[in-house]
């Protein structure tokens, strides 16, 4: 079925099929069209949507729903996902799953509500204290909005660990057709160094909490216990790498300049490259869906990198571990990255 | 049922004389009353001494983030709304940091039961100030006696809505558990507010001991209120 569709519309939709059950959430734009949908959807389907008041109270609901059984989620912009910061931090020790939307405006601070941005990348992995992995999924069309959405949810519940999907202004707010499913089925495979989970309720009486904890699910003081307790927490994660790893390439088996992007600026890449193409360059595209854990091995390779985006170069940066020789184009007005700011860059590294 | 068989484990870590032992007391007491299955009972818990106790008690539990027990406890009852879901927070806990949890818990309505172990300072942190500390009183961070105010946290929930609102102290155990029962079977947002003693925090630094401020409880608290007495009782049912 094809529909036209907001992507914050889409990302509803994404979570609906997926089985969202719960959403607690607080008004910020660009994310709010995600609240109102649910207010409508969730009722229909014996859910429930609560307005909290405040994202610190939103995310901690969405915990509690979640150990009460429910899928659950939220979705906020940047001055929201910061006062989620330490509930997030919260569901990754207590391995609680839950879906985090950020639909990106620019910041810091309150900054431009009604522009976009993608300056959270480093907030979406490092936003909350202390050592830890996390799952961001970043989508670049109206489609990924439902897809990734849904996926958010197999992989928190798979990983038992929160999921961010990092979206931006221009993707949540673009109206495009999207081919939907009439029906998504999915196995959630059990995987190695994630416990099971048994929601309260169910006949398992335990207990649940943000302190370093040993199996039995007790705060513990032993330093061999917190070492390890921390370490499968990160194992978890890394080990599973490639069940979660999302990337797509465009014209990259034979390309001497590969554009990597995310979120909306791949949109602008995909242009880019074929206009370089018709200008006989051997140009590629690498849209990274998955972007952290970042699967690195992507840019393992001979071609010349270019990485457009609407931040100082925050990938960029930290692409730098694995390559040195990676071309940066950055812009942050709140404006997309325009195909022809790229090719303009294409055509000079390829001279 | 015996009171230990509602403790998964022990010992606690709270000092010898604190109050909280005698709340979670009342607490257990109730439940065994009501008749209701551990399986039928959630407890939720914020950062702080008295948050401590959802992991000794055989229900499920969840020790939360400092403040936010009641927002973590709404998400378990709107997804559980057949199970009674107990919020354990102390003064700095629902008051201070949580207090804007706490409003729209009452405003709402709610159906969940919160009782608030008020000390009158911060306790697990080392004895600072809280927003319940009395005026004058000495905390480590007011060595020179508090000059700000104390809330009073059931003027605050009545004022939010809350739809079943008490206060007694850590004297008063008999009432404190009636009050535990009349609220398991309200249909809203039940407050319990119990004054308890901190002797290690609070006593050593204002001149008192656990005895004396148990003492206090009874002769300084009065159905009536008024003056110096602390105003106990059912202020809304």
């Amino acid at each position: 079925m094809v529909e036209l569709l907001q992507g914050n519309e889409a990302c509803v939709k994404g979570a609906l099929a997926a089985g969202c059950r719960f959403y607690a959430g607080y008004p910020i734009t660009p994310s709010s069209e995600i609240a109102e949908m649910m207010a409508v959807e969730l009722p229909k389907r014996g859910g429930v949507f609560i307005q909290m008041e405040d994202e610190i109270g939103s995310i901690a609901a969405v915990i509690g729903a979640s150990l009460a059984g429910a899928r659950a989620m939220t979705a906020t912009s940047g001055p929201g996902i910061s006062l989620m910061a330490e509930n997030i931090g919260f569901a990754i020790m207590a391995e609680i799953p839950c879906v985090i939307v950020d639909v990106q405006r620019v910041g810091p601070s309150t900054g431009h509500a009604t522009k976009p941005s993608q300056g959270d990348v480093m907030m979406a992995r490092w936003g909350t204290h202390g050592d830890h992995r996390v799952v961001v999924l970043s989508p670049s069309s109206v489609s990924d909005m439902f897809w990734l959405t849904f996926k958010a949810f197999r992989f928190a519940e798979m990983l038992r660990t929160p999921v961010i999907l990092l979206s931006d202004e221009i993707i949540g707010h673009m109206r495009t057709d999207v081919e939907l499913p009439d029906e998504v089925e999915e196995e959630i495979p059990e995987l190695e160094d994630v416990p099971s989970f048994h929601p309260f309720g169910g006949g398992k009486r335990y207990h649940v909490t943000g302190l370093v904890h040993d199996e039995t699910g007790f705060p513990t003081n032993d330093g061999e216990i917190i070492e390890k307790q921390l370490k499968r927490l990160i194992r978890k994660i890394e080990r599973h790498r490639d069940k979660i790893t999302i990337v797509e390439r465009l014209n990259v088996e034979d390309a001497d300049v590969v554009i990597l992007a995310y979120g909306c600026v791949v949109r602008s890449a995909i242009r880019a490259m074929y206009l370089a193409r018709e200008e006989g360059i051997k140009c590629g595209v690498v849209d990274v869906k998955t972007l952290w854990p970042f699967p690195y091995e992507v840019v393992e390779s001979e071609f010349k990198l270019i990485v457009p985006e609407m931040n100082s170069g925050l990938i960029a940066d930290d692409l730098r571990k694995v390559r040195n020789d990676v071309i940066s184009i950055t812009k942050m007005n709140g404006e997309i990255i325009y195909p022809h700011e790229i090719l303009e860059i294409i055509r000079r590294v390829s001279n | 049922m015996r009171i230990r068989d509602y403790f998964r484990r022990l010992p606690h870590i709270w000092c010898p004389g604190c109050g909280n032992g005698t709340i979670i007391n009342a607490m257990l007491r109730a439940i065994d009353e009501v008749g209701l299955k551990k399986d039928e009972i959630v407890a939720v818990s914020g950062i702080g001494c008295f948050g401590r106790a959802t992991g000794y008690l055989d229900f499920y539990t969840l020790h939360t983030t400092h403040g936010r027990a009641l927002a973590f406890a709404t998400g378990i009852k709107l997804m559980k709304p057949e199970m009674k879901v107990f919020v354990l927070m102390g003064d700095g806990d629902a008051a201070a940091i949580g207090g804007n949890h706490l409003i729209h818990a009452a405003r709402r309505d709610i159906d969940l039961i919160a009782i608030v172990a008020n000390n009158s300072i911060y306790g697990m942190t080392g004895g600072q100030v809280s927003p319940t500390t009395p005026e004058m009183a000495k905390t480590t961070t007011t060595p020179e006696g508090c000059k700000e105010r104390p809330f009073d946290l059931c003027e605050l929930v009545l004022a939010a809505g809350g739809s079943y609102v008490a206060r007694w102290t850590t004297y008063h155990v008999r009432q404190l558990q009636n009050s535990i029962k009349e609220a398991l079977e309200h249909p809203g947002f039940s407050f319990i507010e119990v004054f308890s003693q901190c002797p290690v925090q609070f006593g050593r630094r204002n001149k008192k001991d656990h005895i004396q401020m148990l003492r206090e409880f009874k002769e300084k608290s009065s159905l009536e209120g008024g003056g110096d007495k602390i105003k106990i009782g059912v202020f809304r049912r």
